[in-house]
């Protein structure tokens, strides 16, 4: 039961990515996009939870914790530059 | 018992993660789908979260799970409010539909002569949001 559970789960979740996706792609305006790529990060740590939890590999978690991290660091540089514009 | 949870806290959590990448997709506005993407892919990854650390069984994977679910919960809202305020001064339109910019309110209140203007309320202030 659970195979097929963890499968719809991470469809899912591909779905949401592609859908999420075309907002990144849509966006009209760059804060748009940025919001897109913070939820994109949050997805993939997501998916790699899901997978984690379904091989029960532990370095897999790892990963995730990675993930999050430099997607965290990656919006706030986003936000940084959108706020101050173009570099002179 | 435990794969019964896993699976149901597995189907919310990606139920919310579609919901959130929904909002995003079809809000009319970067702040009303910052809030989409915000609050529900919190919950969403929370839910997986607990999901995967019920299925791995482990002290380790719960101690990982838990501090990734720590990280989440401390970093989302900082993103967000930094986002919005890059938004915000980058003239980023609001949505038409828009009924309080209590950021322009507290500015104009300000410049009029602060803290005795403040028993006035916002009358009038609605027709300032169509100038910006």
């Amino acid at each position: 039961m659970l195979e097929v559970v963890s499968q719809t789960t991470l469809a899912t979740l591909g779905v949401a990515l592609i859908v999420s996706f075309i907002r990144l792609v849509k966006g009209p305006t760059l804060p748009d996009r940025v919001v897109a790529m913070d939820l994109i990060g949050v997805l993939v740590v997501g998916l790699i939870v899901v997978l984690a939890g379904r091989s029960g590999v532990r370095a897999t978690l790892d990963a995730a914790i990675v993930i999050a991290l430099v997607g965290f660091l990656g919006t706030i540089a986003y936000a940084t530059y959108v706020e101050r514009g173009d570099p002179q | 018992m435990t794969d019964i949870v896993t699976a149901v806290v597995w189907l919310a959590g990606s139920a919310f993660a579609l919901l959130a990448a929904v909002g995003v997709l079809r809000m009319p506005d970067v702040f009303t789908r910052m809030q989409a993407a915000t609050k529900a892919s919190t919950l969403g990854l929370g839910c997986l979260l607990i999901g995967a650390a019920l299925q791995m069984g482990d002290f380790a994977s719960f101690i990982r799970a838990a501090s990734i679910g720590a990280f989440v919960l401390l970093t989302t809202p900082v993103s967000g409010l930094v986002i919005a305020r890059a938004a915000y001064f980058a003239d980023v339109p609001l949505w038409e539909g828009t009924v309080l910019d209590e950021r322009k309110r507290d500015s104009v209140r300000a410049t009029r002569g602060g803290l005795s203007a403040q028993g006035n309320n916002n009358e009038g202030f609605d027709g300032d949001l169509k100038e910006r």
